[in-house]
């Protein structure tokens, strides 16, 4: 049980790529669902409309990003995989604001796609606009990988 | 650079140069007419209504429309490809287009022809599947002789139909007799049998044809449909039909394609009717008399000149010209520079500048170029970016002005994003020290690195996002400055600029003079006391300003300082702001880090020959993917820290688009000789 380290840090990592996967699924597919009900009537809106689906998506990239530079840190690829309780919990810890933020900010942008798309259908030219509404809420996934990935450099560098 | 100045045109003429100088207009596109100009409704002037004109050629060019549709679904145009979609419209002369006009209802008559061919289609297509069904139908009785519809004969009585289930003969003879009186006879025989219907035939005497069919009711017996020929030859004249069907299709398609040479011309008349649409809707706004029209509206200053000499010239016309009133709603046009034109497509898309204020196209390229750049971040991906809006730039000579502003934009980020991968050291993530170390063993190669690479130092580029927010942040104040002094507000440059200044920048660098600020950003230096008394006294005489002014439309003392202090606490949100431009930093390490993701899962079943295949796969698969995405995340991003932490600042637009009446046509424009 003397690794049990790894194994919270690997936790860590597994909770931010899945956790922030399924925020950015769901949203992006509540809002490919409005998304498709805007191309039956108005095929030439594909683009936009699509656009403004990937909007939710970026979460889960960032969830993923979080997990590859722990999993790189803690040496799961390549490398000696050695790390002490004290670190891996720290690593777990950093890992969570990620994992919730992601998956909650997810969810909520993509309910906010749901609107812009319906903003776009009905006003087609109003579509700078509506992009910035979903984007918005992207803020708080940037601030919650900001604290993320400061942290896990943060941890690399103590001496524990 | 800036708003194109506006004038306010006045044009009298004559009616019978009415229908020529709307052409003329039209063709130049630099009038926006201005609809019903109330102030003469006490005169003779009258407007006609052209609403029912308007929704004809509105309604005729649909029909241009879809029968360009049928072509194009029929007999696609060869020429068409890639770049077509990028194509705006060709120019043509005004010979051609005068002589191409006289036809327009042969033209008419072609459009129509092809989508009278359509419904031919249609309708034969959907023959085919009814004559199916009926072939199906019929297929239990094909072994069956007589017509479907034989009653029997002058004695005999006959019914031809089914039961359902399958039934052998016993069952339905038990069936029947159950309800016929003694001495009736029927003579039964199965045609066929399947598991859910079996076909019979039944025969009796006629006087008995009643109560025979009572019986069969009671069985559950259906009688077949009717048909006046025996099955087999009915089968036989339905699968005719079918192929006849077919034939009819073909037939009408070869019309169709026969057509396919007339495709120019369809598209010259949609043009046409779209054009003379918008002819009947720049008429209905003009004032009229029985031998003048009056109109009125706005040109851009540059070519008032000229227009006025020409219509003055050419017909009987008076034309006025003069500066619109200060206040007056003159529409907007944006004229920039080679760099900085792309930008109108994203001021747009925010608004376009309201009264006085002025066009940010300029200042917003600066900053967007580099941030796009910044969260993107990659010199291979950079290059991808020049070259694919390169390509379409060079190939299509006659792009739409909307597409090639676009195209122009990613060109300009793509180069951006080039410096800044350059500055990272970032070529498709750390693909060339992946490459050499995997299949060539020389991990010393690497990508050169010309500042430093922000996955080793997140903190510095993190700094370097904030210092940027600031820069940022403090030239749209310099704007709003700006704008203020114009306007001749000068207590407002000083309460809602100068003071935020004050408070804001003397802020930020008494925070610098403390220890453990520069220990956490690791900047390396820290100011001394000195500076740390002046920049603390500066913020403080910032703040007091801000709350004594703030709520300076309040006349209660009591009031104004509550409300200063309450806009005084919007501090907050510059703190927030300056937070935001973190995302700089954040995007630009996803695209980097996910780029070594793949390069890393590409790289592992190392230097083999199957290790090449899966590299070369991952890393077309991968990168396409983390490029697109990455592209329109960092266009997302960088417009919403234009769009709300910049233009929050100065900029609240409402400006009304100009829209001149001109030929908003897809294929052709007519090129009008000076």
């Amino acid at each position: 049980m003397e690794n049990l380290g790894l194994f919270f840090a690997l936790a860590g990592a597994a909770l931010s790529a899945g956790l922030a996967g399924c925020g950015s699924a769901i949203g992006v597919g509540i809002a490919g669902q409005a998304a498709s009900g805007v191309v039956t009537q108005e095929p030439n809106m594909f683009s936009k409309v699509l656009v403004l689906q990937l909007l939710p998506g970026t979460q889960g990239i960032y969830g993923l990003l979080i997990a590859f530079i722990t999993l790189t840190q803690i040496g799961i690829m390549g490398g000696s995989p050695d790390i002490s309780l004290l670190k891996g919990l720290l690593y777990f810890a950093a890992c969570f604001p990620m994992a919730i933020g992601g998956l909650l900010s997810a969810i909520a942008q993509g309910k906010c796609s749901v609107a812009a798309i319906g903003l776009v259908a009905k006003r087609p030219d109003q579509f700078g606009k509506a992009m910035i509404f979903p984007a918005m809420v992207e803020t708080y996934a940037i601030l919650a990988l900001l604290i993320s990935i400061l942290a896990i450099f943060g941890i690399q560098g103590l001496a524990l | 650079m800036s708003k194109v100045p506006m004038k306010r045109i006045f044009i009298c003429g004559m009616q019978e140069d009415k229908k020529s100088i709307l052409d003329l207009l039209q063709r130049k596109g630099v009038v926006e007419i201005s609809e019903n100009p109330e102030e003469y409704e006490d005169c003779d002037l009258k407007t006609t209504d052209t609403m029912a004109d308007r929704i004809e050629s509105d309604r005729k060019a649909s029909v241009c429309e879809r029968a360009l549709e049928i072509l194009e679904s029929n007999a696609p145009d060869p020429d068409g490809g890639l770049f077509k979609s990028f194509e705006g419209a060709s120019s043509i002369d005004v010979k051609e287009y005068e002589s191409r006009a006289l036809k327009n209802d042969e033209y008419y008559e072609t459009a129509e022809k092809l989508i009278a061919l359509d419904k031919k289609i249609a309708e034969a297509k959907a023959d085919i599947p009814k004559c199916e069904t009926k072939i199906e139908t019929l297929k239990p009785w094909l072994g069956f002789d007589l017509p479907l519809d034989f009653e029997g004969t002058k004695e005999s009585a006959a019914f031809i139909g089914s039961v359902s289930d399958k039934k052998d003969l016993s069952e339905i003879y038990e069936g029947l007799m159950a309800d016929l009186d003694d001495g009736v006879g029927v003579d039964v025989s199965i045609i066929s049998s399947s598991d859910d219907m079996t076909c019979i035939f039944v025969v009796g005497l006629r006087k008995d044809k009643e109560q025979i069919e009572e019986a069969l009711k009671g069985i559950g017996f259906a009688k077949a449909q009717l048909s006046k020929t025996v099955p087999a030859e009915e089968v036989k004249n339905l699968e005719r039909q079918i192929s006849e069907d077919n034939k009819f299709i073909e037939a009408c398609v070869n019309d169709i394609k026969a057509l396919s040479s007339e495709r120019d011309n369809l598209k010259f008349l949609e043009d046409y009717y779209r054009a003379r649409s918008d002819k009947f809707e720049a008429l209905g706004k003009m004032k009229q008399t029985k031998r003048t029209f009056f109109m009125e509206g706005y040109i851009p200053k540059r070519y008032a000149e000229s227009l006025t000499k020409l219509l003055e010239n050419k017909y009987d016309a008076v034309v006025k010209v003069e500066d619109p009133a200060e206040d007056e709603d003159v529409p907007v046009e944006l004229k920039n520079g080679l760099l900085t034109d792309p930008m109108e497509t994203v001021v747009e898309s925010y608004s376009l500048p309201g009264n006085g204020e002025i066009d940010p196209s300029v200042i917003t390229a600066v900053f967007y170029y580099i941030f796009f750049g910044l969260m993107l971040a990659d010199v291979g991906y950079g290059i991808l970016m020049v070259a694919g809006t390169g390509i379409v730039l060079m190939k299509c000579k006659n792009i739409k002005p909307g597409m090639k502003k676009m195209m122009k934009l990613f060109l300009y980020c793509g180069i951006a994003t080039i410096f800044w991968g350059a500055m990272f050291g970032s070529f498709f993530g750390d693909a060339v020290t992946v490459i050499a170390t995997t299949f060539f063993g020389r991990p010393d190669i690497k990508f050169p690195v010309l500042w430093f690479e922000p996955v080793n130092e997140p903190m510095k580029e993190l700094v370097f996002a904030f210092a940027l927010g600031i820069i940022h942040i403090f030239t749209g104040l310099t704007i709003k400055l700006y704008q203020c002094i114009k306007a001749g507000a000068y207590k407002d440059a000083i309460y809602d600029v100068v003071f935020w200044y004050m408070f804001v920048g003397g802020g930020i660098v008494y925070l610098l003079t403390m220890p453990m600020i520069t220990g956490m950003l690791s900047l390396g230096f820290t100011f001394g006391p000195t500076v740390a008394t002046v920049s603390g006294a500066m913020a403080i005489a910032g703040c007091i300003g801000v709350v004594l002014t703030g709520g300076r439309e309040s006349r209660n003392w009591f009031k104004r300082i509550l409300k200063g202090a309450y806009s005084a606490y919007g501090v907050s949100s510059y703190l927030s702001d300056v937070l935001s431009y973190s995302r700089l930093l954040a995007l630009g390490l996803a695209s980097g880090v996910i780029s070594t993701v793949f390069n890393k899962m590409g790289s592992m079943l190392g230097a083999t020959w199957y290790g090449v295949l899966l590299f070369i796969a991952v890393f077309l698969v991968g990168h396409a993917m983390n490029l697109a995405i990455n592209v329109l995340g960092s266009y997302v991003h960088t417009n919403r820290l234009q769009f709300v932490e910049f233009y929050g600042k100065f900029y609240d637009g409402g400006g009304r688009k100009f829209t001149p009446f001109r030929e908003n046509t897809k294929y052709y424009k007519v090129k009008e000789d000076d």
